[in-house]
């Protein structure tokens, strides 16, 4: 069984700071790290591993110091690691992100299985996995929260619906993107980065992908573009509240649930 | 020693309502069942008063009535200590600090920051973080007072590195027992000007003065830092490894030993998993630094290190969410060990660092030769243990006897191994029996030589560290 996982590098903290007059996220002195969501993503495909004895390969589209988070991969255990890397690919939104990703999966050889986190720490779309699915034309399972097991041609997992669980069972090939949380991920070993520090990470080109049309890629392929980029106004509107324990119960409860605060429960 | 004290009555009440206000002091029979105890189970007394001080006045102003009319005083913070050291065992004004939690000034030039005692250690941090200053001190209950901390010299995870709070206090100002105020050290550097009084409070545990404002000393915050969780076949090799990995060049910040029975309870009590648990016994390596070259290599040449002394793999964690997972299980492991019995007791010894290993292999064949539950982990790079003995299933009495013959077995042997009674929680009520085993009869007349200068009329928290 061979298995893709894809994953991305982001800022390392989640106070990144945008420049309000320009919009611009401020990565100056920033470090990076691996999207964490993409950790229950490589645990679940770890697990794989260990359990069918799946070959891993992890793809991610970025500049040349994306290689890092490839590296990183080897260090939990992963088998190979390709690298989409192009002036031609930046400026990409989610549409050309899936479109770059899923050409560069092809090349990268066939799957059964391909792994996504839910999201990324910088982007929060939750987009890339359903499309890369779309454009490879293959089903997809997103919210994955539990996995029941895989036969030789299928898997079975638990879908994380807001009012229930839903269990299905997908054939392969096929995409799932998994819930955090799913399992806990294992930390990198320094063994495994003695071990992997000579793996060659292949990196793929415009011109190593099937579809060699730039209009297809990066900014000339991104139909959304980013008008403006803005922290959101905090507000600092506070009520105090003075009465005793039942009165004020009551009434948090309603003011809770009159702005929809609470949600139904399962 | 042995004091009786003024019997406490309405017009007590009143002259200290007359100083503090009504609504800060509180007759004995409204106080709060919290401030009959602390930590420590199975110590309860009340207090006959409550006193919540706002300024050093106010304090001064309530030590003179009680000097003068011979009534016990417990100073007392959050009330977070382990061995009953801010319980008012013989009644009288129980002394809460805590709403003198101000913040006085941050020195950037001096690198100090003066606060009042009632601050909260988790406070300490996050105020002096933005101005790129750290205090280092890391004691693990972060809802104690910094006046705790310093009546305790309280320890915590980076003493390896870092020393303990004691190194961090420049200066104090103290409330005497007869209400002078008096201001110890400053903000030098230096000072070879005659006895350290300002080191003779620290660790006092309130039995010399009430601390009503500190000056503590700050290092330039380290901007990086990275963990290394290292897996060793068992519990021997991994603690033999210590001193080996703290001689090689860069210093931790801190050294943990953690076994996988305490993990795996951790586990169930947060109901989360821990990244690891396949080994029977873990090493927990943290390093810090101004720049990522300098971790690197500190923490490369420790991973080498453990590979040599017999580590399985040496896991890193290098992000906010990894370190996360592994230290929200650390800070657990109390609560955790906690919540699998009935209830325990805690020897929170210090011995010479080469002799750590020695001490918790001993403290394990404890549990054959008692028949009783014992579970450990703690600072092993510092040669202070946190062992606790389970209660379990066994009845009151059988309990009593059976903790004290482990116990004794405990402080004996670190008593051979050149240790001491505590660490980092100190004596106050619970370990006075122990600490007057291990010290040699003129320590102790010089301590109580001490303790007659500063409050011959024993009115400072009684009936703690000494044995009457």
């Amino acid at each position: 069984m061979k298995i893709a996982i894809c994953i991305k590098q982001v800022p390392g903290t989640a106070q990144v700071e945008i420049d309000p007059v320009t919009g611009v996220l401020k990565r100056d002195g920033v470090e990076s790290k691996m999207n964490p969501y993409d950790l229950y993503a490589l645990e679940t495909a770890l697990r794989f591993k260990q359990q069918y004895g799946a070959e891993l390969t992890v793809i991610t589209m970025g500049p040349p110091q994306a290689k890092a988070v490839i590296r990183e991969a080897f260090m939990m255990g992963v088998d190979h690691g390709f690298l989409l890397s192009d002036r031609r690919f930046g400026g990409a939104d989610v549409l050309a992100t899936s479109y770059t990703l899923s050409q560069g999966l092809r090349a990268a050889g066939d799957f059964d299985l391909i792994i996504c986190g839910k999201q990324t720490t910088d982007g929060d779309t939750a987009q890339v996995g359903a499309e890369l699915a779309e454009f490879l034309n293959i089903p997809h399972v997103t919210s994955v929260c539990k996995i029941h097991g895989i036969e030789s041609d299928r898997i079975t997992v638990d879908l994380d619906l807001p009012l229930h669980i839903h269990t299905a069972e997908v054939k392969f090939p096929c995409l799932i993107t998994v819930e955090k949380g799913i399992f806990e991920p294992r930390l990198p070993s320094y063994k495994l980065k003695l071990a992997t520090a000579d793996r060659e990470i292949k990196v793929l080109t415009l011109d190593d992908l099937a579809d060699k049309d730039p209009a297809h890629y990066g900014l000339n392929g991104s139909p959304t573009q980013v008008k403006r980029i803005f922290p959101p106004e905090h507000s600092n509107t506070r009520e105090m509240w003075n009465g005793d324990a039942d009165e004020l119960s009551v009434r948090l409860f309603h003011f809770l649930n009159d702005n929809k605060y609470l949600q139904q429960l399962r | 020693m042995a004091h009786s004290y003024k019997t406490f009555a309405a017009e007590d009440l009143a002259a200290l309502q007359a100083i503090c206000g009504m609504e800060r002091v509180i007759p004995g029979d409204q106080i709060g069942e919290d401030y009959t105890h602390d930590e420590l189970s199975g110590t309860h007394s009340r207090p006959d008063v409550l006193v919540k001080a706002i300024s050093t006045e106010e304090v001064s102003a309530v030590m003179k009535y009680a000097f003068a009319n011979h009534i016990p005083v417990t100073p007392r913070g959050s009330g977070t200590g382990l061995v009953g050291g801010s319980v008012a065992l013989c009644g009288g004004i129980m002394l809460d600090l805590t709403l003198m939690n101000h913040f006085l000034e941050l020195d950037e030039e001096n690198m100090t920051l003066t606060l009042e005692p009632g601050v909260l250690l988790m406070d300490v941090g996050k105020y002096v973080e933005p101005a790129g200053l750290f205090y280092p001190p890391d004691p693990g209950e972060k809802t104690a007072t910094i006046g705790g901390n310093i009546n305790t010299n309280a320890g915590g995870m980076r003493a390896v590195k870092y020393g303990v709070t004691r190194d961090y206090v420049r200066g104090l100002e103290v409330v005497l027992a007869n209400g002078e105020i008096m201001n110890l050290g400053g903000k030098v550097v230096k000072n070879s000007s005659g006895y350290s009084l300002k080191d003779l409070i620290v660790g006092s545990e309130g039995t010399l003065g009430v601390v009503t404002k500190a000056i503590l000393r700050l290092l330039p915050l380290p901007k990086h830092k990275i963990s290394l969780l290292v897996p060793f076949p068992d519990l021997p090799s991994a603690i033999k490894a210590v001193p080996t990995v703290i001689r090689a060049s860069s210093i931790p910040t801190a050294v943990e030993f953690m076994e996988r029975e305490v993990i795996l309870a951790a586990e169930e009590f947060l109901a989360r998993k821990f990244p690891d648990n396949t080994s029977d016994a873990y090493l927990l390596l943290t390093y810090d630094g101004a720049s990522r070259e300098e971790v690197d290599l500190a923490w490369e040449e420790a991973a080498e290190i453990c590979l040599k002394c017999g580590a399985l793999d040496v896991f890193i964690s290098n992000t906010q969410e990894r370190n996360e997972s592994i230290w929200s299980a650390r800070g657990a492991f109390l609560e955790a060990i906690k919540a699998s019995t009935t209830e325990m007791d805690e020897c929170d010894v210090v011995v010479p660092r080469k002799h750590v290993a020695e001490f918790v292999l001993f403290s394990h064949a404890l549990q054959q030769k008692h028949n009783v539950r014992i579970r450990s982990f703690g600072h092993a790079g510092d040669g202070n243990l946190h062992i606790y003995v389970l209660k379990d299933s066994l009845d009151e009495a059988a309990w009593k006897v059976k903790l004290k013959e482990v116990f004794a077995d405990l402080y004996a042997k670190a008593n051979e191994l050149g240790g001491k009674v505590s660490g980092e929680h100190g004596i106050g009520y619970a370990k006075k029996p122990y600490l007057a085993e291990s010290l040699s009869t003129d320590e102790k007349l010089l301590m109580k030589g001490i303790k007659t200068v500063f409050d011959p009329q024993n009115i400072l928290n009684p009936n703690k560290l000494f044995t009457e």
